[in-house]
């Protein structure tokens, strides 16, 4: 048998011969490789006899690499998180499944924020329907077709990124394929997850895809409005939520009558407002050496120095 | 889930590995997916073995190691098994349940030539 590629004799073809003679065969590998070769050797008996297709290649050894599957994903999210740091950017990665209004609720926000820096990164699969939908509210939008993806990950939002020009101090939102099950894994650089559960969908989303309700940190159940025509249970659905994340807090708002909204836009002024100190603390840490120089009267010369 | 992205990831640190450990073949390859990650280990063997084909893993051994999944009750405070991302404290019965372990992801080890 052979050592290499453990093919075994039953798929040698010998074309006539003796023991003790040269000759050629073919083999067909477990990967649908075929090769043949020629090589001389002698039968002592009927015993099976080894050889090696490859002669020069050491015998299998094992290799450590103890590391995250997702590790270069979460490398370009590492990326992404310290890019938007230095610019002060409050960042929002929003998950739902398909339908919970993201966009609509998207263009309410950016509207009724009126004045504040918003830029937008739009996930689907095809068109850029929703790009433009943002795009009429006068925000910038990039829009991401993943084709046969079902989620966005770090390195397409830190192209998307790059071609928004970002402003400082300003808020980035990105609205993911309409999927309750893969976003969840996917680090995007974000400061938040934030999912979207609609009163018309079931109570019962937060139990049936609990990855992506236990990777948020805000849930916003939308559509309230409607409540008086469905049978949909709040607080079963918050209930279900609190289960799979003890820690996920809730806003209930209508993004299309605008109850619940006001609570939304407070959120995000104060991310908004935390991520401006975050970088302004970052800034003065970096000057920090510089000001003790110059107050200890040593001047520019002796930070330099 | 998203077993396919996965198993592009696994192919990229093997191929990654292979460029800095010079080795030109994959025999087996050693993933620990925990219990809570939610990954499949049939799609993950089906979706692993379509990408890597025509790659230095065509052809390898695929094996999982499960974690078992833990989580912190902060009712009985301390850590218990748990099946289920939301799944309910065995010694108490509550949903206070912070995971703790299982959802790991990791290619451990390779077996190379």
């Amino acid at each position: 048998m052979c050592t290499t590629c453990g093919c075994g004799t039953d798929e040698v073809k010998l074309e006539g011969g003796n023991a003790g003679h040269g000759h050629g065969h073919e083999h067909v590998h477990a990967d649908g490789t075929r090769h043949s070769h020629e090589h001389e050797h002698s039968h002592a008996a009927e015993e099976g006899h080894g050889h090696s297709h490859a002669p020069g290649l050491s015998a299998t050894r094992r290799v450590q690499i103890e590391q995250d599957i997702l590790s270069r994903n979460n490398a370009y999210a590492h990326e992404n998180r310290q890019l938007l740091a230095g610019q002060g950017i409050f960042a929002l990665n929003l998950v739902s499944g398909p339908g919970s209004g993201k966009t609509t609720l998207l263009c309410k926000t950016i509207t009724m924020l009126a004045g504040l820096p918003v830029a937008v990164i739009e996930g689907d699969q095809q068109t850029s329907m929703d790009a433009e939908r943002i795009r009429a509210t006068g925000a910038p939008a990039v829009q991401i077709n993943t084709g046969k993806g079902c989620h966005l990950d770090a390195h397409m939002v830190g192209h998307a990124m790059s071609r928004l020009a970002l402003k400082d101090d300003s808020l980035l939102m990105i609205e993911n394929v309409g999927n309750l099950v893969c976003p969840a894994a996917f680090d995007l650089g974000e400061a938040h997850k934030v999912v979207i559960l609609s009163v018309t969908e079931g109570e019962d989303k937060p139990i049936k895809y609990p990855d992506m309700f236990r990777a948020a940190s805000l849930m916003l159940l939308n559509k309230i409005d409607l409540l008086p025509h469905l049978d949909f249970d709040v607080e079963a659905a918050l209930a279900y939520a609190r289960r799979v994340n003890p820690q996920i807090r809730v806003i209930q708002l209508s993004a299309t009558r605008g109850e619940g909204m006001d609570e939304w836009l407070q959120f995000l002024r104060d991310g908004l407002a935390s991520a401006a100190a975050a970088k302004q603390e970052t800034v003065t840490q970096k000057l920090q050496p510089f000001v003790h120089a110059l107050a200890a009267g040593g001047g520019m010369a002796a930070v330099s120095a | 889930m998203h077993e396919m992205s996965l198993a592009e990831g696994v192919l990229q640190l093997i191929e990654d590995a292979a460029r800095l450990q010079a080795f030109a073949k994959v025999r087996t390859v050693w993933l620990e997916i925990g219990q809570l990650s939610g990954v499949e280990p049939e799609a993950m063997a089906f979706c692993f073995d379509a990408v890597t084909r025509g790659s230095i893993a065509q052809g390898a051994r695929l094996e999982i190691i499960r974690l078992p999944g833990t989580g912190w009750c902060m009712a009985c405070a301390r850590t218990v098994p748990m099946t289920e991302v939301f799944g309910e404290c065995p010694l108490c019965g509550g949903h206070q349940m912070q995971v703790t372990g299982g959802t790991e992801m990791r290619v451990k080890e390779l077996e190379v030539t």
